[in-house]
Formats: structure tokens, sequence, C-alpha cells
């Protein structure tokens, strides 16, 4: 009899994705998935999804999901996570969602250490809206809000999200990392499940930010988007553990 | 159980806490900075229950959003501003069809205004306040024994109907002091249970909770479902208080602390032998209608007084149409009226309605 070797996560859905050709959320989707399986927690987790591309994460992500308005998705979280601590309870969101109309939500929320694990997916750009410049935008990136490209002086310099929830006191683990490579998409999985972990320890705030590639809003082809990640994008943001104290609050 | 003292703002506090209230979000703001502070005192004792001092009132109403899709009764306060703040969420429980309660202890306006107690909140209270075509619950007290009765039944009417409820007060309700009674505690436990509920997919289908709906014909049917809710509060859910109308000629409409100064006018007319009554809409929306209309059939003349330029006396209108004279004295800004001056409005009105008639 042949051996099982690949196989759709239970926490994931028989849905096909309606994401663009290239694009990462659905592969940050199955990661999510992939963790959720190993962990066991199918039955107690809740998703909080963003309103983005990934609205309809819901049609993929096969657990309770309450939605919320844009960039509200850790207040939503906090609400539920405080009033069921047993609870694990995620969000997902995207940089237009977190770092320009929800980054007051996402200060508090790591300053109180919230006990939530959030998937930050950064992309750089407004997707769903039509590719409009985020305040991740690179320096010079064409968005349609910036066609001459973005001028720090003009429209602002790319913001670091992650860097300013690390320096709130209650925010636990914080790693960035990629979804343009096989190798980097392993790393990614190993981050999920720390963020989920540390939740289950109680241990905090805790949050992966994911540079992901958005080929149809950068008007580039999937393989060349992935190699722009990898080549450019990092250059501004770069990959690895930005905060980890875990060991301090065991 | 005895008697207590207490301000508006811990009344409604105690009544949210015995009605099964385990959730409270909130962000300072006067005149009801002292419901935030009860709740942190109160919730800080109990095992079971959350006090968060939200960020923003934003954060605050969406806390309470989550809090609700995870089952608890919840609630959240604020005041004018505040409430302009909330009405992002406030748009999208109502079209999840969450059950949530939202206080607005109300301020003179528009903008910052002042602190002092005004009405000027009607429209936006009345008409749902945010996006989208909804309406909210609005329960407006004119005492504090109602503050306990209406703010515990603002919670039994945010389950049985899924959807928010708004308890309208404003800065002198929030600050008055007065006797009350209280029942005793509802036990959450022996609250019905919610079959749509996010408690983790265990032995069941996953759940959503979500507003979104993309395609317009789906769209559409919810919109008719909220609407055919929506009729069913307006026929089930008016209530409003009469006061001395079996023989009056003339009747005021006035509600919340308006209605309670309007009381002592018509007190204080009746002892000069003047037949003047008082309708008090005691839900604003629903607003009494029907019974409004059936009054004006032998109350020929109303008076509607507000605290504000004039914004319930538009309900009064459509409920009577031609059937009674609508007049309208208006106080906006924080003024509080005395029983005095309002007496004396409805004497000058009563007499020159007797001379027409």
């Amino acid at each position: 009899m042949a051996k099982q070797v690949f196989k759709r996560p239970e926490a994931l859905k028989e849905n096909s994705t309606h994401y663009c050709p290239g694009c990462g959320h659905g592969i940050i989707h199955r990661l999510i998935a992939e963790v959720i399986d190993e962990l066991g927690i199918r039955d107690k987790t809740v998703g909080v999804p963003p309103a983005g591309c990934a609205v309809l994460a819901y049609n993929y992500i096969d657990v309770d999901m309450g939605e919320a308005p844009h960039g509200r998705a850790i207040a939503v979280a906090t609400g539920i996570k405080r009033t069921r601590p047993a609870l694990v309870v995620f969000t997902y969101q995207g940089d237009g969602d977190i770092a320009a109309i929800g980054t007051a939500e996402a200060i508090h929320a790591a300053n109180r250490g919230e006990c939530l694990s959030v998937i930050f997916v950064n992309n750089g750009v407004y997707g769903m809206t039509g590719g409009q410049m985020a305040p991740t935008t690179l320096l010079g990136q064409i968005t349609t809000t910036t066609p001459g490209g973005r001028l720090p002086l003009r429209d602002g310099f790319p913001l670091d999200l992650s860097q300013m929830l690390a320096v709130a006191g209650g925010s636990v683990y914080i790693e960035r990392t990629t979804v343009a490579s096989p190798k980097n998409i392993i790393r990614t999985k190993k981050a999920i499940k720390k963020v989920f972990q540390v939740q289950m320890d109680g241990l905090g705030f805790a949050l992966v930010e994911i540079l992901s590639q958005c080929p149809t809003n950068w008007k580039l082809s999937p393989v060349t988007a992935c190699r722009r990640v990898e080549e450019e994008v990092v250059k501004i943001y770069p990959l690895g553990v930005i905060k980890d104290t875990r060991e301090k609050s065991n | 159980m005895a008697k207590q003292l207490m301000c508006g703002s811990h009344v409604i506090g105690e009544a949210a806490t015995r009605a099964g209230c385990r959730f409270y979000a909130g962000y300072p703001i006067t005149p009801q900075n002292e419901l935030p502070e009860y709740m942190s005192k109160r919730f800080a004792k109990m095992d079971d229950a959350t006090f968060i001092q939200a960020e923003s009132e934003l954060a605050a109403i969406n806390m309470v959003m989550g809090a609700s899709m995870a089952g608890v009764r919840a609630m959240t306060s604020s005041s004018s501003p505040g409430i302009s703040l909330k009405q992002e969420g406030i748009s999208y429980i109502a079209g999840m069809e969450l059950p949530a309660v939202i206080v607005n202890i109300m301020r003179g306006g528009p903008g910052l205004g002042n602190i002092a107690p005004s009405q000027q909140d009607y429209f936006q209270a009345t008409r749902g306040g945010g996006h989208g075509g909804y309406r909210t619950i609005v329960l407006a007290p004119c005492s504090g024994q109602e503050m306990v009765t209406l703010t515990m039944k603002a919670f039994d009417l945010a389950d049985a109907y899924r959807t928010p409820v708004l308890v309208l007060g404003d800065g002198l309700m929030g600050q008055m002091m007065e006797p009350v009674t209280f029942p005793d505690p509802i036990d959450p436990a022996t609250l019905p249970q919610k079959d749509w509920v996010l408690d983790g997919a265990g032995g069941r289908d996953s759940r959503l909770v979500s507003s979104l709906i993309l395609d317009p014909i789906d769209m559409e049917q919810h919109n008719w479902k909220l609407a055919e809710k929506y009729e069913a509060i307006c026929e089930r859910e008016a209530r409003y208080e009469s006061y001395f109308l079996d023989d009056a000629v003339l009747a005021v409409v006035a509600f919340g602390t308006a209605a309670r100064i309007a009381k002592g006018a018509v007190n204080r007319v009746r002892k000069a032998g003047l037949k003047v009554g008082l309708f008090r809409p005691i839900s604003l929306w629903p607003f009494p209608e029907k019974e409004l209309k059936a009054l004006s059939r032998t109350i020929k003349h109303l008076l509607v007084f507000e605290m504000n330029t004039g914004q319930m006396v538009e309900d009064v209108k459509i409920s009577v149409g031609e059937q009674a004279t609508v007049d309208f004295h208006g106080r906006p800004g924080g003024i509080i009226s005395t029983p005095h001056e309002i007496a004396g409005v409805v004497t000058k009105l009563f007499y020159r309605y007797e001379q027409d008639d």
C-alpha cells in the first residue's frame, strides 16, 4: 500500500483560494493550518481575519473566525481572548491594516502584553484596493498613489512596525521572515509555531512579520517578485528575531 | 434590598453587573468617567469579569465586539464625541447581529462642545448613527431607579434581538445621586445559550461571525432580514410613560432629564388648574408612534421640550400628522431649564390655544 506523504491539513478547507498567481497569502494560510494541526489546537483556535486581500481567510482556514473592521483585529481578538482565555486566538493582518489604520491597537495590545498571536503579512502595498502606497512601501517604489515613486519628505519613510512593537513592554516574541523561497517558508512555519506557542504558554504578545510578494500590484512576474523580496525588501526590513524575552517571561 | 444612594453612572455600572455583564471596555471622557471607574473597581473583585481601559473609543467598541463574539454580555460607555468614534464598531455589531450595550452620557455639542448635560445626540442615536442603514434600540431613563431597570432590560433586548442597544442619558443623569434599589444579580450561567458563539470548533463545524456579504443578492437578503427584525422591534418594544393625560387638553412630550423637568412643570400648572399632562417616550427607537398617535385623537395640542434645538419633535410630527398642533421649546448647549421656566412656556401656550379653540 502506498504511503501518504502529503495531504491537506485538517485545519484547511477544501477550497481553491481567490489569491492572484504568486501571492504569498495561500502559502501562509497553509502554514498556519499545518501549525494548528501539529499543535492539536483546531478545536480551541479562533482567528480574526482583516479587511484586505485576506478578508476571506475564513473560506480557507477551518477554525472559528470573527471578522474585524479594518485595523481593529487586535482589539476584537483582545475581547475574545480575555473572555475565553483557554482559546488560542490569532489575528491575520496586512501592512495597511496593522501598520497604518490599526497602529494604535497593535502598540497598545503589545504594551498590555495581550496573549495573542499576530500574523502580520507585509507586502508593501494596499493589495485589495489596487496597489496604493502603504506605510511599509519602500522609498522610490512606484504605486498607484506614488506614480513617480515614494518620496520620503512627501510620503513618509518605510515604517518598521515590528521594531516599534518590540519596544513595548508586553511583547515577548517578534520575528521577521519571508515566504519568497522554500528555505524561508520553512523558517516562517517555525516562527508561526513559536508565536502560537508563546500564547499557549501564557507569556504575552507574539508576532511574526512575514514579508510577502504581491506580483500583481508590483507589476512583476511571481519569480521576479520573490527575488525582489529576498534581494531588496530584506535590506530595509532585515530578517531574523527582533525580540525574544521568552526566558525572562517564564 | 435596602435603598442605596448612588450617582447615575454608578447605578448603570451596578445594574449592568447584576444583569450578567462580564466585559467592559472604555476610555475616559467627561461626564461619564464615574462609570469606567466603577466597573474597574467592581470587576476587580470578580473572577469571571474583565475590565479594560482601552487606548481609544475605537478599540473599546471593538473589544466589546470580540467579547460579544465570545458569548458574554458586554458593555462600553462614553459621552457624545466618544460615541461618534464608536459608530464604526456599532455599525459592524449591527451588521454581524451581535448583542452589545452602549451607554451615552450626552454632553453639549457639536465638536468638543462642552461637558454640560444635553440631548443633542437624539438624531445620532435613533437613526442608527453610523453607516449602512441599521437601527439601534435606544432606551432613555429619567431617574436613578429607571437606570436600574432599563440598563438590565438593555442586556435582555440585546440578546433577544442580537442587536446593539443604547442607553441614552446625559451629564445630569450620570452625575445626580438618587436612592435606588437593585434586584438580585443574574447568574450568567443561567442565561439562554447562544448557538453562534466563537468558542472553538470542537465536535462541530467551524463558525463565522462576519458582516461582509459580497454578493448583492445575499446582501439584499441580509438587509431585508435586518429590516424585518427592526419591524418586529417596533411592533413589540415601544415604551412610554403617561402622566396626567386622562383629562389633559395639552401634553408636554419630553424624554430623559427634560421629561423630569417637564413633570415638575406639569405639577406646577396642575396646581393652577391647567389640564396639562406629560407623554414621556422611554424607548426613543422604537419611538412610541402608535401610542402618541392614539393620544392625539383626544389631546389636540402637544408641546415638545428637548435639551437641543429640535430633534425628537420630528418624530412627534411624523406620529401625529395633522391631528394635533405641535409646538417646540428647546434649550441646547448644556442649559438645564427649571420647572418654573417650562411651566411658563406651558401656561402661555395653554391660554393661547384656549382662546383659539
